[in-house]
């Protein structure tokens, strides 16, 4: 990971520790404010009971806690962000595998095609879902025109307010958005792997899907970890096209837990309860992520 | 493990059918942005525009509203500019005397884990209380806060790959360490650098949860803009097209140059391309 030699110039006469410091300060302090700042904010603020009417900073202990423990809407809202992750994430890395595995293959020109393919990652999310509703609008919109080619009748599918039709269409924005994610960085990962070690494996008679399975995949499987972990926390956060699409409609059957924090802390201004949440959402995570990434040193 | 299984015509198929599915949406934004009313709101929809016309972009430099473009132009180079010379010592520092050692690093990048939302919120509370909501400062610093963790881990790696011994060189010749850094290793990681700062303007110039809560008009940024666009009956599509286009096309470009850059650039350092 880091140089050997790094140690030896730490020891150089020229290096004060004035220098060394002086270097990582400004940036600490700048950190701060995103890292330590909220946390001890939303961990004061929870135990108190601050709203719209009332700012009463005194201790209210677990009056907040016991809420949210109660709060049937927050729960569910928790459980949608996971079927949004549960579904979203093991599809984009599928179809990214896939797509790394066609453009492993001699291709003329494959770098032209890599280029315009990573284009949705780099657009904002809010607008990546903008245009998804500009697509799935029930009258305006290609879809329900492409859907009725085939079907072969006009069809007139609310997407964005149908309780049939929001989690595709959430999901569909989410994955396209997404899966060339996956794929840049599992190709990148696959064209690491030695050729030689898969054309041996064949020679000795493992089948296509065989050499993937015993030879492909160990190789790849840090970059897939790596690829999983940062898709899994973007997911987790999950807002702007859900925001863009749905508002977290029709009632709140598409909420993700970030929008139902904003909607607490910013349109219902219950300053302590947002707080609480907020909190819970950072042990939550930080559980999350203890338990990933050691599954991954095992996985090592 | 070449042979015998995909033709090339086959796989060229496949790949055009994977980049009609990933550019068709693009498409179809940037082509309602050149459409007249008529052919936005036509059944069946129009395909591609009759003619090529820019009232929808006019109306926008008209109005003002275009002004969005130039806050997120503004907002995102300052703080990208902050965050990367704020990142890049602190990067420098720990590549080269392990300051602060392995736990350090560590919990410099855990805060890019947080989610906005949960960072947001007591952020907006303190900006009240500072006078700093719907400003520039405010979001500058933000940004320049959450984007600082990638840059020290992105810099961090860049300059671990510059050998030490060009450093020590210089330091023999009775140069600083501060000269040693300015003048030896910055021009040597000058790509990594500028790939760095261009996925940190992204981040600012994308992020939209952040500028919705922080921004009222003084400060707007162009996706907070897009999405004052979507009314609760009519939704002003000329607009949201051209406004989304005219925001999308310069990181389009950007990332084009790019290239060799952007897999570590998207991946956080994890993979090198």
């Amino acid at each position: 990971m880091s140089t050997g030699t790094a140690s030896a110039t730490a020891g150089s006469p020229h290096v004060t520790s004035t220098f060394r410091h002086a270097m990582i300060w400004p940036a600490v302090l700048v950190i701060l404010l995103v890292g330590l700042f909220p946390v001890i904010y939303t961990l004061v603020t929870g135990f108190q009971n601050i709203n719209m009417f009332d700012e009463d900073t005194g201790f209210s202990g677990l009056l907040n806690y016991r809420r949210l423990a109660g709060d049937i809407r927050f729960w569910q809202s928790l459980l949608h962000t996971f079927i949004f992750l549960a579904i979203a994430l093991p599809v984009e890395l599928v179809l990214g595998l896939l797509l790394a595995l066609l453009f492993l293959e001699r291709m003329p020109g494959k770098q032209i095609f890599i280029a315009l393919l990573v284009l949705p990652v780099v657009t904002s999310p809010i607008i990546a879902g903008a245009a998804w509703r500009l697509l799935f609008d029930n009258r305006f919109g290609p879809i329900n025109e492409i859907i009725g080619w085939l079907t072969g009748e006009p069809e007139a599918i609310l997407w964005t307010v149908d309780p049939t039709f929001v989690y595709p269409a959430i999901l569909i924005a989410e994955i396209w958005q997404w899966t060339p994610f996956m794929f840049l960085l599992l190709l990148a990962g696959l064209s690491n792997v030695d050729s030689s070690l898969m054309e041996a494996a064949e020679l000795d008679g493992a089948g296509f899907w065989q050499t993937f399975w015993h030879v492909t995949l160990p190789i790849i499987r840090p970059v897939m970890w790596i690829a999983v972990l940062i898709r899994g926390l973007d997911l987790f956060r999950l807002f702007d096209v859900v925001w863009a699409l749905t508002r977290g409609g029709p009632g709140t059957m598409s909420e993700t837990v970030s929008i139902y924090a904003y909607i607490q802390g910013f349109q219902q201004f219950e300053t302590s309860y947002a707080a609480a949440m907020a909190f819970a959402i950072i042990v939550l995570l930080s559980i999350l992520v203890m338990m990933a990434l050691r599954r991954m040193e095992i996985d090592r | 493990m070449r042979r015998g299984r995909l033709t090339l015509a086959g796989r060229y198929l496949l790949a055009l059918a994977a980049l009609v599915f990933f550019l068709f949406p693009i498409y179809w934004l940037v082509m309602i942005s050149f459409k007249t009313p008529e052919e936005i709101f036509a059944t069946p929809p129009v395909w591609w525009p009759a003619q090529i016309q820019f009232e929808n972009y006019l109306v926008l430099f008209r109005d003002g509203d275009a002004e969005t473009v130039w806050n997120s132009l503004v907002i995102a180079s300052t703080s990208t500019f902050l965050a990367m010379l704020l990142g890049t010592m602190c990067a420098y520092s720990m590549a080269r005397f392990r300051t602060g050692g392995r736990n350090f690093a560590m919990w410099v990048i855990s805060n890019r884990m947080v989610p906005p939302i949960v960072i947001v919120f007591p952020i907006f509370l303190l900006y009240v209380k500072l006078g700093l909501v719907d400003s520039f400062a405010g979001l500058i610093l933000l940004y320049t806060a959450f984007n600082l963790p990638y840059v020290i881990w992105m810099m961090r790696g860049y300059i671990q790959d510059v050998p030490i011994e060009l450093e020590e060189a210089a330091l023999v010749d009775g140069c600083t360490r501060w000269q040693t850094f300015r003048i030896i290793v910055l021009p040597v990681v000058r790509g990594g650098l500028f790939a760095t700062a261009v996925f940190t303007f992204v981040f600012a110039w994308n992020d939209f949860i952040f500028a919705l809560v922080l921004t009222r008009n003084e400060a707007t940024t162009f996706p907070v803009q897009v999405t004052h666009y979507f009314g609760g009956q009519s939704n002003f599509w000329a607009k949201i097209a051209a406004m989304s286009t005219l925001g999308t096309v310069p990181i389009f470009i950007a990332v084009a140059m790019l290239q060799k850059f952007l897999v570590r650039g998207i991946s956080m350092g994890a993979v090198k391309g």
